[in-house]
């Protein structure tokens, strides 16, 4: 799915302190079809904004977002976001938190289950089909996650930091597990990370968004050929693609933090 | 060692059951204390025998109905009223003046009224049952439906649910655990509001055999019923246990 972006701006108001808040200020860019694509920035710079917006759950204040050449209006059905906290209902099995999605898209249960086998297999979860959420360790339960977003068949795939709450080496063997499965469905794939390795291994392109109100610092082609092994975050070409990008992020936190005074590389 | 401390953890409370009524016994039948007023393990067993062949079993009926119909329809309305009011704001700020004023007013003092409007046959009492179990349930209902979890909600949004989805596939079963947190409630408010109202004014009930006992002096039969109620609070009480442990598995 081709992704559009046009002077996407999003306000909100605080509710408590009426206080406004500019998260992302004219953004532009846009993806080919059938890319994988990671976003980095600092800190409350509006990454997560950013995949709300896409996945229709916050409305942009000015500008436009075309899918395909169709302006995004609330959820549909060609899209779907793996969250952050793997937000699983826990009263579910997690064949029947697999399915869930396809339930409220208004797939038959039965059929539902039918289809979710399939990836549930893919996601490395069989055997677990009837246990439930709080049976099962984080990484299974962000597996169920990745799930249930694959199984509505989205043309395009948004995760919001989905392995923040891991431990660095389940980490690094779920980044292999999604590059794998990517590998297979091809979506059009958004993915947030606050962790600059972690965009790099993934990503065919890295998005640097600028300090709050965010904006597009610079987009990074990555061109390591796939499937990718975790051995190639150990070559030079990789470390110096890293350094590149920490310094872009360095002079954001940089902003961030002194915003007034002169930063460095500057 | 846990395994010999769980052993004296399962017979001490047997044992010391047994040795609190022994000593009962031994105090009212050496006249120690009075068995006037405070019976004897021996003489409620002797007196229990004779109520059950004179008519206590239609008792526990009558206040066996009274708390079931009480309990089901407080269960029913407050359970969908909880729903209601967690779901619509402005339902429970227009509602939440009369909910909290009658659920701070003393219960009790309604019962006067109620035995006015509905007599002193059973539904006088199904009314102080339902107004005992109503409020924990129906505030621990809207708890349970406002304290959906935000992620769940976008989630649900996020795949298209429109609010009827959410209501049934988030708000009902997160929900359910806080029903069981009101139920526990309800339970003990609603055997006080039998117990109460059969002391009261009835023809028939626990309560009823245990008034007039009372009036009467007869301490054996009144200890009679308190066991029948107590008994009837336990198990209804572990019986919910039973079903807490598995709403237990769904928390995080």
């Amino acid at each position: 799915m081709k992704i559009e972006i046009e002077g996407l701006s999003v306000e909100y108001v605080l509710r408590r302190s009426r206080e406004r808040i500019t998260a992302l200020n004219d953004v532009n860019f846009s993806v080919a079809s059938g890319k994988f694509i990671c976003v980095i920035g600092p800190s409350g710079c509006g990454k997560s904004t950013l995949l709300k917006v896409l996945v229709g759950l916050q409305a942009p204040s000015a500008g436009k977002v075309l899918l395909d050449g169709v302006q995004v209006q609330g959820p549909g059905k060609n899209r779907a976001m793996v969250f952050q906290s793997a937000a699983l209902l826990p009263w579910r099995t997690v064949l029947h938190n697999v399915t869930y999605g396809l339930e409220i898209q208004g797939v038959p249960i039965k059929d539902a289950e039918k289809i979710a086998g399939d990836f549930i297999d893919l996601a490395g979860l069989s055997g677990f089909e009837e246990s439930y959420p709080h049976e099962i360790s984080g990484g299974m339960q962000q597996r169920v996650n990745l799930a249930r977003a694959l199984v509505t068949h989205p043309e395009l795939l948004l995760m919001d930091e989905p392995f923040s709450n891991l431990d660095p080496q389940l980490r690094n063997f779920m980044q292999l597990e999604v590059e794998r499965i990517w590998e297979q469905t091809r979506q059009t794939t958004l993915f947030v990370s606050h962790l600059i390795n972690e965009a790099i291994f993934l990503a065919d392109e890295v998005i640097v968004l600028t300090a709050r109100p965010g904006g597009i610092k610079t987009i990074v082609p990555v061109n390591f050929p796939r499937p990718r092994k975790l051995e190639i975050k150990k070559t030079a070409a990789f470390h110096a693609l890293e350094d590149r990008l920490s310094e872009l992020l360095d002079q954001e936190f940089h902003e961030m933090v002194y915003p007034l005074a002169p930063g460095p590389n500057r | 060692m846990t395994s010999s401390l769980s052993r004296y953890e399962k017979i001490l409370p047997f044992a010391s059951t047994i040795i609190f009524l022994a000593v009962w016994e031994m105090l009212s039948s050496s006249k120690i204390v009075d068995p006037f007023f405070i019976s004897s393990p021996s003489r409620i067993f002797y007196s229990a025998q004779w109520l059950f062949a004179h008519g206590l079993w239609n008792d526990i009926r009558i206040s066996l109905l009274e708390f079931s119909w009480g309990m089901l329809l407080a269960i029913f309305v407050g359970v969908i009223l909880g729903w209601a009011l967690g779901w619509y704001r402005v339902l429970s700020v227009a509602v939440e003046p009369f909910v909290t004023m009658m659920n701070a007013a003393p219960r009790v003092a309604l019962l006067p009224l109620l035995i006015l409007w509905l007599g002193i046959g059973i539904e006088s009492k199904i009314a102080a049952v339902f107004l005992g179990a109503f409020f924990p349930i129906v505030f621990t209902v809207m708890k349970g439906v406002r304290t959906i979890d935000q992620s769940l909600i976008e989630l649900a949004r996020s795949f298209g649910a429109n609010d009827a989805q959410v209501f049934t596939t988030l708000a009902i079963p997160s929900s359910a655990p806080y029903i069981m947190t009101g139920l526990h409630i309800a339970v003990g408010r609603g055997l006080v509001g039998v117990v109460i109202g059969e002391l009261l004014a009835a023809q028939a009930g626990i309560g009823y055999m245990m008034s007039r006992a009372s009036s009467s002096f007869q301490t054996d039969k009144v200890f009679v019923g308190l066991v029948l109620l107590t008994s009837f609070g336990y198990v209804l009480t572990e019986i919910l246990k039973m079903i807490d442990k598995y709403f237990e598995s769904w928390r995080f």
